[in-house]
């Protein structure tokens, strides 16, 4: 027996892959950062344990250098293990988004969880580790290597779930989580064994080649890609694979639900993208209906129950749905050849965008539950009469996130709308009208909270004013003036969605 | 279509002054409420200054031409510019935006609505009028998108913040009408620009591609449009946001809405809608015109049966801005013409008649028409400028509604090529009974507000000779406000030709695919 796999193994000559530790220097960095902090725990005392958030906003920072000087770096593409693991602009502009909303969130959570008494050192362990999983996602281009990235960034996050242990609530929401999202997993990984069974390759390109051969498309290639699709649509709570979202936002920490409701919504449509431009170019008539069909649920189904929520976080949650079936708008046409540049772009500056605000407007509800300790809209009354500054900054995320002009949520909404109807195409048009609805009644919800903050009188008459933390102020600055910043000069986003390209798409 | 490019910053300047106020007023504390006044009293006059150089400075010789263009990258990525020009239909709306925002100003200095903090109030009037004149400005859609949108949410605060006692349901509502509206006319402009060849969104190059898209693409593309600036104007059957959030707003508020971002609708319509898509516009011409009568009637019978005087100016409304949208759906140069001066000439006199509300507001407490009366006998200078306001409001000769309301009638009798002249002659019969209707509200108004002795709560001195109310007339500060639109109606009543000189040549350029 061993003498058999001897032998086998000498039939095959190992060539040792070549690997460029430059490239790599972005997650190089962050692992780093991890052990880091794992060491760290160990040593530091309790009274200490603030250091390991500063560790881990540095190593996101730190890995963030190498980001930057790759992307100014004009060598093109480093394509890794015969072209399984590729950084490309594409996956640069994503790995910058996931480290800076990563590091956001350390600014978020800092405060959380030194009151918290919670387990310190884990958090941060876990929440480095699933973001080591997302920006390993944006370069991902192999069956294997995106399910691995996939489980990389899920399983911490099911875990920081469920962090409050003695919570009810918490615990609910790491179980549904992770439950969901193991029947997710399953059903894609399902998909994917069909892929490969089909193309008899595991890497995307071969995958993309074994369509476009003709005569090469078979249903087992159709099944496979609806359900890798559904796998994704777990992840990005798309409508019908959505119940587990507001369950596990409102349980969870609040940070980590910023976190899950941004990092890991964007993970999912990176992985989406990948797999719909580079495996499945030439399939637009299996996905573009299928994706058509989870845009107009998820934004319509998304916002009408937002409609009905009493509590800010389940609110934000449904919205966060709601803003999901935004992204997935273009989509629905990307295989068009001439809206698949202008599609990718508007998922990309979406999501830019979106993290932006909606981060801020998780540094807001953290600010001010703080002071209400509540999770009601109406506790939110007359905001604006004893804090504001936190009001009119509450007011500058939610318009962001309804798309009024001049901040940055407009433009996210147009790049969406425009290669919609680039398309030229009934379903183009049709989904525009669908979005341009559903815009309207994202408001209802967005200025009924405008409305607590500024019409409506303070529920407890109690007027201190909120005191800020200064880490989470940071968060406020950044947030703000990304927002903004995007809104008024919007060829900043656009920038780099535009020098996303991915590499490999249509054959490119 | 050439431009001139002289002197390219007075637009911007002009535009976004305001917002320098808004800054300064951000740093200003709180509780020093005599300082922010002050800032923000500077801020519009010197925005006003800026637009009596852009008066004194605009080429009335070619008042048909975009002068003040400036044009420079914004968003290359998808082909859109901050591109800005004024010509003579904008002009005299931009220019009326200041001077109404400067009114208003002076008419919130010792009138801040409750429940006060003047800052936030300030802070909205000044974004407001920065979206205002964008918006007359812009000459890109994205950019007059942006100015557009700008206008909401300062509009949705102060009318839910500083307004009354429904004010909470009538901003949503605003609110949600008109954010509707414009996500459709959204989508309308991109289905223009890709239409066209995706190749730009500046509106004259439109003006110029669009009348090559498919007669039926366009028609679609229209309703976009139309829907969007519909409900701004507002018309039948867009119109119910108007009553219920012009009653609510604050004095302020209903003036600058009335005024201008009525103006809004009507404006696109003008300047983007037909020019950009010709054929679609003669299609859809006559159900317009119907649309324009309707709320011509519709909004006179309102007006009859309402009981609160306020409401009553609102929907007067509904039935002024019917008239400009009768002249524009002749689709001639005279109804255009007509059109474009009744704007102006609705937005000095509704901005007066809501300021008289207000006033009246703050003397009686009410504004409920049974329980007023003898306002000449109580407070002469107000009652009179009320029956003036009136008066001008029913198109008296010689006074400015005059000249927006009787050519858009007499333009429907000769509608452009291609429409049909026994329809539009029945609506110049339609809309002519409407003036009769619009004589019978304002002199019926002004008869029981004004006219016999007060009602006995609001006597000056009862039988036994004890004084029980002190009411005072019109105040310095109201004097100073209103003194402007008060000689404007007169002397663009007078001297029509002023305005028309400077507009006709603009609607020629608007019209040039109608034949002019």
């Amino acid at each position: 027996m061993v003498n058999a796999v001897h032998v086998f193994a000498a039939m095959i000559p190992w060539t040792s892959p070549s690997v460029s530790y430059y490239a790599l220097a972005p997650e190089l960095v962050l692992s780093a950062g991890i052990v880091a902090v794992l060491l760290a725990d160990l040593f530091l005392s309790n009274r200490h344990k603030w250091v390991l958030s500063v560790i881990s906003g540095f190593s996101l920072l730190g890995a963030m250098l190498p980001v930057i000087v790759l992307g100014l770096n004009d060598q093109g593409v480093w394509s890794m293990f015969s072209g399984r693991y590729v950084i490309d602009d594409f996956s640069l502009v994503m790995k910058g988004l996931f480290l800076l909303s990563g590091y956001v969130v350390v600014l978020l959570s800092s405060a959380h969880v030194e009151e918290g008494d919670y387990w310190r050192g884990e958090f941060w362990f876990l929440l480095l580790s699933s973001i080591l999983g997302m920006v390993m996602m944006s370069s991902a281009r192999d069956l294997v290597s995106v399910f691995v990235a996939y489980e990389f960034l899920s399983i911490p996050a099911y875990m920081l779930a469920a962090w409050r242990k003695r919570d009810l609530k918490s615990n609910e929401a790491g179980v549904k989580y992770f439950l969901l999202g193991v029947f997710a997993s399953a059903v894609m990984l399902y998909g994917m064994s069909l892929l490969y069974g089909a193309a008899n390759s595991t890497l995307l390109v071969d995958l993309g080649k074994s369509i476009t051969v003709a005569g090469g498309f078979s249903s087992l290639h159709a099944l496979g890609i609806v359900f890798v699709v559904v796998g994704f649509a777990f992840k990005i709570s798309a409508v019908p694979f959505h119940t587990w979202a507001p369950d596990t936002y409102e349980g969870a920490p609040a940070p980590v639900t910023a976190f899950l409701s941004v990092g890991s919504k964007a993970a999912g449509f990176v992985a989406l993208v990948t797999m719909l431009y580079v495996a499945f170019p030439s399939a637009g008539d299996v996905w573009q209906p299928f994706i058509w069909v989870l845009s107009a649920l998820t934004m319509t189904v998304g916002n009408v129950v937002a409609l009905r929520q009493t509590n800010i976080v389940r609110m934000i949650a449904y919205s966060s749905i709601s803003q999901g079936g935004f992204v997935l708008m273009p989509l629905a046409v990307a295989a068009h050849s001439g809206s698949s540049d202008s599609a990718l772009r508007a998922v990309v500056v979406y999501m830019i965008i979106y993290a932006a605000t909606n981060l801020g407007m998780f540094a807001v509800i953290i600010a001010v539950s703080n002071k209400t300790r509540s999770g009601e809209i109406t506790s939110w009354g007359g905001l604006f009469s004893y804090a504001p500054a936190l009001g009119a900054l509450a007011t500058i995320f939610l318009a962001s996130l309804a798309g009024i002009p001049p901040l940055g949520g407009w433009i996210a909404k147009f790049a969406a709308f425009q290669s919609l109807i680039s398309a030229g195409s009934g379903w183009g048009y049709s989904l525009a009208v669908i979005g341009a609805v559903n815009s309207v009644i994202a408001f209802g919800y967005y200025g009924n909270v405008m409305r607590e903050i500024w019409m409506r009188p303070v529920p407890d008459g109690d007027i201190t004013p909120i005191r800020t933390h200064g880490s989470l102020a940071l968060a406020l600055g950044i947030t703000t003036a990304a927002t903004l910043a995007f809104g008024i000069i919007p060829g900043v986003a656009l920038h780099f969605g535009d020098i996303a390209r991915i590499t490999g798409a249509f054959g490119g | 279509m050439e431009m001139l490019r002289d002197e390219n910053w007075v637009l911007s300047v002009g535009t976004f002054l305001p917002m320098l106020g808004v800054l300064v007023l951000l740093i200003v504390p709180k509780t020093d409420e005599k300082l922010i006044k002050l800032v923000a009293l500077a801020t519009s006059i010197a925005t006003v200054g800026v637009g009596v150089f852009t008066l004194m400075k605009f080429n009335y010789q070619n008042a048909g031409t975009m002068q003040f263009v400036a044009q420079t990258n914004w968003i290359s990525v998808i082909k859109s510019t901050y591109f800005i020009g004024i010509d003579g239909i904008s002009l005299p709306l931009y220019f009326l935006s200041m001077v109404i925002t400067l009114s208003v100003v002076i008419y919130s200095w010792n009138n801040i609505p409750a429940p006060g903090n003047p800052k936030a109030f300030f802070i909205l009037i000044l974004v407001l009028q920065t979206g205002m004149a964008g918006t007359f400005i812009a000459q890109d859609l994205i950019l007059f998108f942006v100015f557009f949108e700008l206008v909401l949410l300062p509009m949705y605060f102060m009318i839910g913040v500083w307004g009354g006692e429904q004010r909470q349901y009538a901003s949503m509502k605003f609110f949600l009408y008109t954010m509707f509206g414009s996500a459709l006319m959204l989508v309308a402009f991109l289905a223009v620009f890709f239409k066209t060849g995706a190749e730009s969104f500046s509106i004259p190059y439109l003006a110029e591609h669009g009348g090559s898209i498919a007669k039926n693409v366009q028609i679609w593309i229209f309703a976009g449009m139309f829907v969007g600036f519909a409900v701004k104007v507002p018309m039948f059957p867009f119109h119910t946001w108007l009553p219920d959030a012009h009653t609510q707003a604050p004095t302020q508020g209903s003036v600058i809405l009335a005024a201008i971002l009525l103006k809004l609708g009507t404006y696109g319509f003008v300047r983007i809608a037909i020019p950009i898509l010709p054929e679609a516009a003669r299609q859809w011409a006559p159900y317009i015109g119907a649309l324009a009568v309707v709320g011509i009637i519709y909004g006179a019978l309102g007006c009859l049966a309402q009981t609160d005087m306020k409401r009553l100016i609102a929907f007067s409304s509904v039935a002024h801005m019917g008239f400009v949208m009768l002249g524009i759906s002749t689709l001639t140069s005279f109804g255009v013409n007509a059109a474009v001066y009744g704007m102006v000439a609705h937005g000095l006199i509704t901005g007066m008649l809501f300021f008289i509300a207000g006033s009246m507001k703050e003397r009686y407490h009410t504004l409920e028409i049974s329980r007023l009366g003898g306002l000449l006998t109580q407070m002469p200078h107000l009652g009179w400028i009320l029956g003036f306001a009136s008066m001008a409001s029913l198109g008296l000769p010689g006074l400015a509604g005059f000249w927006g309301e009787f050519p858009a009638i007499l333009s429907a009798y000769n509608p452009a090529a291609g429409l049909n002249e026994n329809v539009f002659r029945v609506y110049m019969v339609v809309a002519a009974i409407g003036t009769v209707f619009a004589a019978a509200y304002l002199l019926w108004l002004f008869q029981r507000v004004a006219f016999g002795e007060p009602k006995a709560e609001f006597a000056t001195s009862t039988s036994d000779g004890a004084k029980h109310h002190e009411f005072e007339d019109v105040t310095t500060i109201e004097w100073i406000a209103w003194t402007p639109l008060l000689v404007a109606i007169l002397v663009l009543g007078v001297l029509p030709n002023l305005l028309f000189k400077v507009i006709d040549p603009a609607v020629q350029g608007v019209l040039h695919a109608f034949g002019g």
